[in-house]
């Protein structure tokens, strides 16, 4: 079968999915950070498919920007996550949580 | 000088002495002590504008001169200013408001010597005046009113003056709340008149009046005539509303004399010599006028003559005289009645001032008593513990009695001018087929017999015979200081000679009656307050009867009361209970009116307040105010469990929301 477009859209809709639910669902800060960057990476897939589909460039120059942000936005978080592990010793978000009354 | 000015400055001035009294004094501890300060001042802004209103008397004002300051409301149809109107009428009112209160003011010095509210005491007197002024000088309805409710607010601070005890702050509540009853109905008059006249000013009401043929009266003329006669016999205490009037001596002499005496209680009087030509297009309204004030000044004499207080005396006789005045407006004689106010306001003050007096004697008596270690309370307003005064208050011995011959009506004293013409106008209307008028001329004869008797029986009981407190051969009173005995001197004078403003028709043929022509009009010009046209007259030999009648009556009534209590001194109240029986049981229990009014009246308000009123407001309008926060607590309580802290959860919702906005976009 022939891979067309809608192949390349599919699958970066199901990792957009796997990453918020795993944004949602799970417990581990560093698993919430790397189903943030699944959601990023679907995005930057879907920007280069529709790119070549429709001949822009455009769409490969902006999976520049997004993967430089999502470059230095890992670094951040997770140098939060080293800073928290350093004082509470877990990185389980519910054990972190302050807002929890 | 302009007469805008002046009126301003008449108006102001009394304004200005309650704003510095009342706001100083608040303010400043140390200016309370300082008597003669806030007295002078009190007594100074009014005594500048009768001095101010004397000149303007003399300057004329044959044609009314209206001034107006400023726009009071101006909404739709309706346009009221504050506008003053400066003709005879109101300038006879305004010299008998400001000379009688700037002698009272003075009088209030010595009276008020030492109290602790001496300066709110002129602050309010000031305030009085100036309220006063308004309801006499204004233009229009709505600025009479405000006069009306503000003379009304200060008659209600006044007589609650000591209002640590209760019952006279009750005895202010009870004034308040029955010049309401009468205030209500003028408010219903002003509506109707606002309705079919469209304006309220004296200017337009005159104008309609003027323009009335006899023959085209419209009905509501009527129902206005009676609704602001109701209001009238609210502030004037005409049955039915008289009842707070006899309360009200709870409140300082200076009160009761100037307020209750001289002018306010004039105010109902004053409101329907305004209106005259007005009143005139409605005679079955005015037989009521008549017939009431009939009612009303015999009933009032039968109760004085029971009375103990000497300030009770004194009440009951101002509304049987404010009776008299009222007979006078009924049988169209409105220039009479404002010359019965006039002379009143003289023999009345200097009664009131007078037994101020007497009482501030008596107080230094009872004090004396207690001093000297004697037990028990001396009442020093009950003329029972009185007697043999005249040894020892000289002036106000002699101003007392000029003032009870005038009130009696002794001739060629004031009141016998004015009482006597206000009985030849009733007896005159008669002849035109106004029968009720020969009624109310009957009444006014007993009423002056009674009038004459009561008064000599005050004079007697109080100044005559023997001292009647304990330990009188050892503690007497002493006269009053001169802040008290030339206020005395003064009004005493008046109250012989005032009366010779209006001699009667029979001298000259009425050419002296110099008021008649400076109220009623004269040579062709018509004056400010209007006279029912009278077609029969009474010749000149019933009217020489009738002053001779009057003559007889008033000596009469002074000489036999001499007689009776010199002979028996207070044993002649008992002899009086025998003689009349059940009779004397009603006029001493005042006819019951108070009981009724508490059976009726009252016990159905406080009643329906009790049992209806207080539980919808605490069951219902609380319930619903209540049941609101009720509801929004419960709401919120199920609502917080959205909030878990858990930010998870709130991402949750972000997506959600995210995916309930992409299925719309998808669905169209």
């Amino acid at each position: 079968m022939e891979l067309t477009l809608n192949w390349y859209l599919a699958l970066s809709a199901v990792l957009f999915t796997i990453g918020v639910l795993g944004v949602l669902f799970r417990s581990n800060a560093i698993v919430i950070l790397m189903s943030v960057e699944l959601m990023l990476n679907a995005v930057n897939l879907t920007l280069v498919a529709l790119s070549q589909s429709m001949g822009d460039t455009a769409g490969q120059v902006l999976v520049f920007f997004v993967m430089s942000v999502a470059a230095a936005e890992a670094a951040v978080g997770l140098a939060i996550i080293i800073a928290i592990f350093r004082n509470k010793l877990t990185v389980d978000i519910n054990k972190i949580n302050l807002f929890k009354y | 000088m302009d007469t805008d000015l002046l009126v301003r400055l008449i108006l102001l001035l009394p304004l200005a002495g309650a704003v510095f009294n009342g706001i100083l004094g608040l303010f400043i501890r140390g200016l309370r002590k300082n008597e003669w300060v806030i007295g002078g001042i009190g007594t100074a802004v009014v005594a500048v504008p009768f001095l101010l209103t004397v000149y303007l008397f003399t300057a004329g004002f044959d044609e009314a001169h209206i001034a107006s300051y400023y726009t009071w409301m101006a909404v739709g149809d309706l346009q009221i200013d504050f506008a003053y109107r400066i003709d005879h009428l109101s300038l006879i009112m305004a010299l008998v408001v400001t000379g009688v209160g700037a002698l009272i003011h003075l009088y209030s010095i010595g009276y008020m010597h030492g109290d602790r509210g001496f300066w709110k005491f002129f602050a309010y007197l000031n305030l009085f005046i100036f309220m006063m002024l308004n309801l006499i000088l204004g233009d229009n309805l709505l600025v009479l009113f405000l006069g009306w409710e503000g003379v009304g607010l200060c008659s209600y601070l006044l007589i609650g003056f000591w209002y640590e005890d209760l019952k006279n702050s009750a005895a202010a509540n009870k004034a308040f709340i029955v010049n309401r009853v009468g205030d209500f109905a003028f408010l219903m008059a002003m509506f109707i008149l606002f309705k079919n006249l469209g304006g309220l000013d004296f200017g337009t009401l005159l104008a309609f009046a003027d323009g009335v043929g006899a023959g085209a009266v419209p009905g509501w003329v009527h129902w206005v005539v009676l609704l602001l006669f109701i209001g009238a016999t609210g502030k004037s205490a005409q049955i039915p509303l008289f009842v707070w009037l006899p309360d009200a001596m709870a409140g300082p002499t200076p009160v009761s004399a100037l307020i209750h005496a001289a002018t306010m209680v004039t105010s109902g009087l004053y409101l329907l010599a305004r209106l005259s030509s007005f009143v005139l297009l409605s005679p079955s309204m005015m037989m009521i006028v008549a017939v009431v004030g009939a009612l009303t000044a015999i009933m009032a004499a039968t109760i004085a003559l029971t009375q103990n207080d000497i300030k009770r005396v004194l009440a009951y006789s101002t509304v049987s005289q404010l009776g008299y005045m009222f007979m006078a407006a009924g049988v169209g004689a409105f220039f009479v009645s404002i010359f019965h106010l006039f002379t009143h306001a003289f023999f009345k003050a200097c009664l009131f001032l007078g037994s101020g007096s007497v009482i501030h004697g008596m107080h230094h008596v009872e004090h004396e008593l207690h001093h000297r270690g004697r037990e028990g309370p001396l009442d020093p307003q009950d003329m029972r513990t009185m007697g043999g005064l005249k040894k020892y208050m000289a002036s106000t011995r002699w101003t007392y009695l000029f003032a009870t011959v005038a009130i009696a009506g002794i001739p060629l004293t004031a009141g016998f001018f004015s009482k006597d013409e206000i009985l030849f106008k009733a007896f005159e209307y008669g002849y035109d087929g106004h029968f009720y008028a020969w009624f109310v001329w009957g009444v006014g004869i007993v009423t002056a017999l009674l009038t004459a008797f009561y008064m000599m029986r005050s004079y007697m009981l109080t100044f005559e015979g023997e001292p009647r407190w304990p330990m009188a051969d050892t503690v007497h009173p002493h006269e009053s200081p001169w802040t008290i005995t030339v206020p005395l001197w003064v009004l005493g004078g008046l109250s012989l000679v005032a009366g010779f403003l209006g001699l009667p028709g029979v001298i000259a043929h009425g050419e002296l009656n110099w008021i008649h022509g400076y109220l009623a009009g004269h040579d062709g010009h018509a004056g400010p307050v209007a006279e029912a046209a009278v077609e029969g007259h009474a010749g000149l030999g019933i009217e020489w009867g009738l002053i001779v009648l009057g003559s007889l009556i008033a000596l009469v009534g002074v000489g036999w009361a001499w007689r009776f209590y010199g002979r028996h001194g207070l044993a002649g109240d008992a002899l009086l209970r025998e003689r009349f029986g059940t009779l004397y049981r009603w006029w001493e229990g005042k006819y019951f009116w108070d009981e009724f009014y508490q059976k009726t009246v009252v016990r159905l308000v406080i009643g329906g307040a009790e049992h209806g009123l207080a539980p919808f407001d605490l069951k219902v309008i609380d319930g619903i105010v209540n049941g609101l926060a009720a509801l929004m607590r419960g709401i919120s309580r199920l609502l917080r469990h959205i909030q878990t802290g858990i930010v998870q959860n709130y991402a949750l919702a972000i997506v959600f929301g995210v995916v309930v906005i992409i299925a719309l976009m998808l669905s169209g």
